[in-house]
Parts: C-alpha cells; sequence; structure tokens
C-alpha cells in the first residue's frame, strides 16, 4: 500500500488507512506506524471504534429473515426442479 | 450482530462437495439454510440494478433455478457461493441494464471532510465517541433503518462491494473475485463505502448531541 516514509502518521492519513488495517493489508512497517499513531491518539481511536460499529451495523442487515411465504415459494421451485431433474 | 465475521457462509472442500450432493438428492433442508443466509442478501444487491423490489426478488429466483440446473454440472472451481453471486449480479445487470441509476464518482473522496483536519493533518473537529449509544438496542434498530438508507445511495460499485463484504460477511478474496476487482481497487471501493456510512451514523449521532 501507500509507503510514508521517516515521519509519524497524522490523523488524517490515519483515517483513509482504517480499511487496509482491518484487511491487514498494510505493510508490517506501516502497520506498526498506524498502532503507534493509535495508541498516542483518543481521536483515531476513536474513529477506528466507529468505523468497526458501522461494520457491524452493515452486517446486522443480514439478520433479517426470510418470510415464511419466500421461504415456501422457493421450495416450492425447489420441488419442481427435483421432479423436473433426471 | 454477533454474526459478523464468522463462517455463516457456505464451507469449503468437502463441506462444498457435501451440500452439493445433498441438493442433487433433493435435500429440502440443504436448500433452506442455503437460501436463509443468501436469499435477503442477493435481493438487497440486485435491488440496486432493477427498478423495483418485485423485480429484484424475480432476479433472484431466476438465480436460484440457475444454480440448481447448473448443479450437475458444477466443477467446483469456484465455491457454490462465488458462483451464486456471479449468476446474481450476472442477470441483475441484464435485467437492469436500462434503468441502471448512475451516481457520478467524486473523485478525490475522502473518508473525512478535509476542514475537520488541522495544517498539521490532526483533528481540529474531531469524531464524537458514540459508542455507548449503539449499545441502545432502540437505537440500534434505528441506526440499521440508516445505513440502509445510507447503502442504497451508495455509488453501485462501492454498493456492491460494501453489500458482499459487510453485510454477506464474504472474506476479500471471495469479493474480488465475483466482482473482477483487484485487491487494492476492492479496498479503496470498501473504505469509500464504510466512510459514506459512518459518515451519516455520525451526523445522526451529531443532531443527538445538539
Amino acid at each position: 500500500m501507500r509507503v510514508y516514509r521517516r515521519r509519524r502518521f497524522t490523523c488524517q492519513e490515519i483515517v483513509e488507512l482504517v480499511t487496509d488495517y482491518l484487511d491487514d493489508a498494510l505493510t508490517r512497517r506501516d502497520r506498526r506506524r498506524f498502532e503507534t499513531h493509535l495508541s498516542g491518539c483518543d481521536h483515531c481511536t476513536e474513529f477506528l471504534r466507529q468505523m468497526r460499529t458501522t461494520i457491524v451495523l452493515s452486517g446486522s442487515l443480514a439478520d433479517e429473515d426470510l418470510s415464511a411465504i419466500r421461504q415456501s415459494e422457493l421450495l416450492t421451485l425447489f420441488r419442481r426442479w427435483c421432479l423436473d431433474s433426471p | 450482530m454477533q454474526r459478523h465475521g464468522q463462517a455463516r457462509v457456505l464451507g469449503q472442500g468437502n463441506d462444498e462437495a457435501a451440500l452439493v450432493e445433498r441438493l442433487l438428492a433433493g435435500d429440502e433442508e440443504a436448500f433452506v439454510t442455503l437460501i436463509r443466509q443468501h436469499h435477503q442478501v442477493m435481493v438487497r444487491l440486485a435491488r440496486s440494478y432493477v427498478p423495483s423490489e418485485a423485480v429484484a426478488e424475480d432476479v433472484v429466483q431466476e438465480t436460484w433455478l440457475a444454480l440448481l440446473r447448473g448443479l450437475p454440472s458444477f466443477e467446483g472451481r469456484s465455491s457454490v457461493k462465488t458462483w451464486l453471486y456471479a449468476i446474481l449480479l450476472n442477470r441483475a445487470r441484464t435485467a437492469g441494464l436500462k434503468e441502471r441509476r448512475q451516481t457520478p464518482v467524486e473523485d478525490p473522496e475522502r473518508a473525512v471532510d478535509q476542514a475537520r483536519f488541522d495544517r498539521s493533518g490532526s483533528w481540529s473537529s474531531p469524531p464524537v465517541p458514540w459508542e455507548e449509544e449503539v449499545e441502545d438496542r432502540v437505537r440500534a434498530e434505528r441506526l440499521t433503518k440508516s445505513v440502509q438508507i445510507a447503502i442504497d445511495q451508495l455509488p453501485s460499485a462501492q454498493r456492491d462491494v460494501l453489500t458482499l463484504r459487510d453485510v454477506e460477511g464474504m472474506t476479500a478474496a471471495d469479493a474480488c473475485q465475483i466482482l473482477g476487482l483487484r485487491q487494492g481497487h476492492q479496498r479503496v471501493l470498501l473504505h469509500r463505502a464504510r466512510s459514506r456510512l459512518r459518515n451519516v451514523l455520525e451526523a445522526e449521532f451529531g443532531e443527538n448531541i445538539a
């Protein structure tokens, strides 16, 4: 990924690297710099926490239940396919 | 909420072969498990390409049928899940070709408004903590609605990646394969999408705090 040499990450850089960090796509060195910044910066720590919360909220959308009607429609489709297939 | 990051998705290797066998043998339980896991997410994904919920449902039903019909010749070169979503996106894109909403890409797009940092790149207007509020269930429910609306408004490339990665909980590798993206590009799109959602949520909280 992008390489920032010689200096510490700024907050503005950190907020752009969160997904790379969470996907473990930073070089080991950048990862260390990322974590060093976080350990000294409450705001960026909060930012990371909020991004994690955002991800969890997106994930909660998948927990919607399939309606009984839909499920039975799809089962009908499955049964018909079973009958049709050799 | 705990689900995220767990292997809710189809199994790999032996499990996968077993699943195909069970479906071919007409095992309804296997099919129900599959549709419970994926149907709603697929409708959500299709919905962003086609003009209505009804058309999205049709596209997903066709996708299930295409999956079943293709099972006998399934060679396991990709996972069933990857294959399933590839069929879906293909069909949704075809069905929605005329109506496809186009959102202009703003570039460069930043995770956080530049005005919130000082000249040295440090926060001048830092994020306000909202962790405790999210733990409030009622509040979380309302937030879920906001997230849903915000996802619907994302540019389609961002929305596809976020739906597969964060809603469905897929790995980066699977999402890249389905969407035909390189890892780096996938992460850029995902980061923009997540950042937009975070901004929407922050606006919600800001309103509450004010």
